[in-house]
């Protein structure tokens, strides 16, 4: 009973320590947060400024409403449109460019659709269709999702209507996702981030790479106080000009999987 | 105790209690006066432990009157204490079980103490005093049972039963302690199934039968001369060889 | 800061233990005052915190983050995120549990004690506290099942904690994100030290439920 209430009264202290600290919440992509990103960057602000970054990784569409309801400081997501809406509507007040990666397209070694490799992704799809072979989708409102909706317009198929029993919607994450395409052999999209740090495989192998259409960038964007009085503007400024700034730019550049790099810093010089 | 603060004696008028469709008690009328020691007797099923828990305000009467002469309700409560067949003790020591009832009749703290050491030490269980009560043997925890009530201080001290689960020599040191209550000046009402033991500890014979006051005499009378057809029966039976 | 694998552990038993307390402070004098009670709607009153004991913890999450958020009623107690929000949470979620087994518990002891403590003129309320504290061993068994229940959550921790690594991070929702990052010989070995430690806790309160009876019988 002792012991208990030892780690209770030991839990009460440390949690308000916690509460003391300078702090900003950043609400960012499960992709950012999965690929191992911030495990790497946040340490480097942090060291810098004083402030703890705490990132809540959820998906784009999610992390945005979240910066509507006032949750977060800052949004760290990849969907241009969505963002630009976002600060179109007055929840945000600028949008920065801070580094772009690619996505791919994975899938079963065995290739059910025959696409045989290559850079054309919107070919693929099609034969993916075509062959009605399994493809799993993120289907959460991510930065990831809303890719893969505008690739399948792209290729001139309306996947509301077309789509039929070999299109797996999974409503979740990245990871998830790729446990499902592993699992079921399917097709999928995915950033390279996530995949390059996913560890659950399986057959599945990169089938379309290379592709401008794959491109995928990545902006940041502080709430707006004036929606949000109680957003901490000034240090989620430091955040935004930090990641923008040659330090920052230079620490994404320097993360890697394996040696191959993830991230690529393009903020506006 | 002050004169003005009494609560007995009590009145039964026309006392009924039903349950279950059925008559338990059908219109008991009596009166119960301080001083002789009062055993209610009954075959099993009469009612016994019934009128004992609708008199000690457990139960409540379908209709009828339960008359204490004390108006107020808080002192005719503490006026009374109650033992059972089985002792119910908390699972602390002999002293906090006593403890806790002075506690409850608001004895002031300082005295509770020394007043519950006196309730041991009337029942011979000083010694244990700081042991478990539940681990205590049967008859010991009755005694503590009864010293709880002892440290009441009540003017009534009901007992249900009290030996029915007890080895004589159990038996016979609770029945001391009754007779030291009785010798206090604390009136008895008990109901049991021992005969010897009614005539051992009472005064005066209420005989329930089916719900009704069949009977009631001084206990010697009652044993030798039973007036009513249901209580000889009801002898006989118990003590056929009579 | 990064979360250590000590420090998930050390926040789950922090978050857990605490909303149990919480949620015994609260629920066991509720359930034994309902069990000793008696007044109209009783009975559906019990129907009801048993049918709460099977809360979706998911639900409670979400309802708890659209209390906390910004945009909610008490979004200016800036709780969202942080460790109380889940200890909030985790609370709700036990509570019906704790109360739910404790009056179980009492109403069967209340036939044993019922007439010998109405005799010394304890009723309601003051009735129902003791016998909680008599019955305190076979009560374990309910703030265990408590216990067992947040410990083994994820869906209320991880909506209002937000699993941020270093700051709401515990360990169901850790072998949620390995899992979901396909790692998933980490998730099982956490998996396994979160049975073991659930295992060492019950064990350990059997232990203790076993002497205390034999002492004081």
């Amino acid at each position: 009973m002792g012991l208990i209430a030892r780690v209770i009264l030991a839990f009460l202290v440390c949690t308000t320590v916690q509460a003391q600290q300078r702090f900003i919440t950043v609400a960012s992509t499960t992709s950012t947060e999965q690929s191992g990103l911030f495990k790497h960057l946040l340490p480097l602000f942090e060291k810098k400024t004083g402030i703890q970054v705490r990132v809540v990784a959820l998906g784009t569409g999610q992390a945005l409403d979240m910066g509507r309801r006032g949750d977060a400081d800052v949004v760290f997501v990849h969907a241009r449109p969505l963002e630009e809406k976002f600060v179109a509507e007055g929840f945000g007040v600028q949008r920065f460019e801070v580094m772009y990666n690619d996505f791919v397209l994975v899938g079963p070694k065995s290739d059910p659709a025959k696409i045989g490799g290559g850079k054309d992704t919107v070919a693929a799809l099609q034969k993916i269709k075509a062959a009605q072979a399994p493809f799993a989708s993120r289907g959460d409102r991510s930065g990831t999702h809303f890719a893969e909706l505008e690739l399948w317009k792209a290729a001139g198929i309306d996947i509301a209507k077309d789509r039929g029993p070999w299109y797996r919607d999974t409503g979740s994450g990245m990871g998830p996702t790729l446990n499902t395409a592993s699992g079921m052999n399917a097709y999928t999209l995915t950033d390279r981030g996530t995949w390059l740090s996913f560890k659950n495989r399986g057959e599945l192998v990169i089938v379309v790479e290379g592709d401008k259409r794959l491109f995928n960038q990545y902006g940041v964007i502080l709430v707006n106080p004036a929606k949000h009085p109680h957003v901490k503007r000034e240090m989620g400024q430091a955040f935004i000009d930090w990641i923008v700034s040659a330090d920052g730019q230079r620490a994404i550049a320097a993360y890697r999987i394996g040696g191959e790099q993830l991230f690529f810093p393009n903020a506006d010089k | 105790m002050a004169d003005s603060g009494r609560i007995l004696p009590l009145a039964l008028r026309d006392v009924c209690f039903a349950a279950g469709g059925k008559r338990i008690i059908d219109g008991i009328s009596a009166t119960i006066d301080a001083g002789p020691a009062t055993i209610i007797l009954g075959a099993n099923g009469a009612g016994k432990s019934v009128l004992m828990r609708l008199v000690h305000g457990l139960l409540r009467p379908t209709s009828g009157q339960i008359a204490w002469q004390n108006r107020d309700a808080e002192r005719v409560r503490r006026g009374q204490a109650m033992v059972f067949q089985r002792p119910v003790l908390l699972r602390r020591s002999a002293l906090a079980n006593i403890l806790y009832a002075l506690e409850l009749a608001r004895v002031p703290a300082a005295e509770r103490e020394s007043q519950a050491m006196d309730a041991l030490r009337e029942v011979g269980l000083v010694d244990v005093a700081h042991r478990p009560a539940r681990v205590l043997s049967g008859g010991e925890q009755q005694r503590l049972a009864l010293a709880r009530a002892w440290a009441l201080h009540p003017e009534v001290l009901f007992l249900d039963e009290p030996t029915a689960n007890l080895d004589p020599g159990a038996t016979r040191e609770i029945e001391n302690v009754i007779k030291a209550f009785d010798a206090s000046g604390t009136k008895i009402v008990m109901s049991t199934h021992n005969l010897g033991q009614a005539r051992r500890l009472g005064d005066e014979v209420l005989f329930i039968h089916q719900g009704r006051l069949a009977e009631r005499a001084a206990v010697d009378r009652f044993f030798q001369q039973p007036a009513s057809t249901e209580a000889a029966a009801f002898l006989k039976g118990e003590l056929p060889w009579v | 800061m990064i979360s250590t694998l000590g420090e998930i552990v050390a926040l789950s038993l922090g978050v857990s233990l605490s909303a149990v307390a919480l949620a015994s402070l609260l629920g066991l004098p509720l359930g034994a005052a309902i069990a000793v009670g008696r007044f109209p709607g009783r009975r559906t009153l019990i129907v009801l915190l048993n049918a709460l004991m099977g809360l979706p913890p998911v639900v409670v999450g979400l309802l708890v983050y659209l209390l906390l958020s910004r945009a909610g009623p008490l979004g200016e107690l800036g709780l969202l995120f942080t460790p109380p929000a889940m200890v909030v949470a985790q609370t709700i979620l036990v509570l019906p549990i704790i109360a739910a087994l404790c009056r179980q518990a009492v109403e069967d002891a209340w036939v044993e004690y019922e007439e010998q403590l109405r005799s010394l003129g304890a009723d309601g309320l003051r009735a129902a506290l003791t016998l909680v504290w008599d019955i305190r061993f076979s009560l374990v068994t309910a703030v265990l099942a408590g216990l067992g229940r947040a410990l083994a959550e994820v869906g209320a921790v991880i909506i209002v904690g937000g699993n941020i690594d270093g700051v709401t991070r515990v360990m169901t929702t850790t072998i949620a994100l390995e899992t979901s990052k396909g790692d998933l010989p980490l998730a099982l070995s956490l998996g396994f030290i979160l049975i073991a430690l659930v295992i060492a806790l019950n064990a350990a309160a059997h232990l203790i439920k076993e002497a205390a009876q034999r002492r004081y019988g």
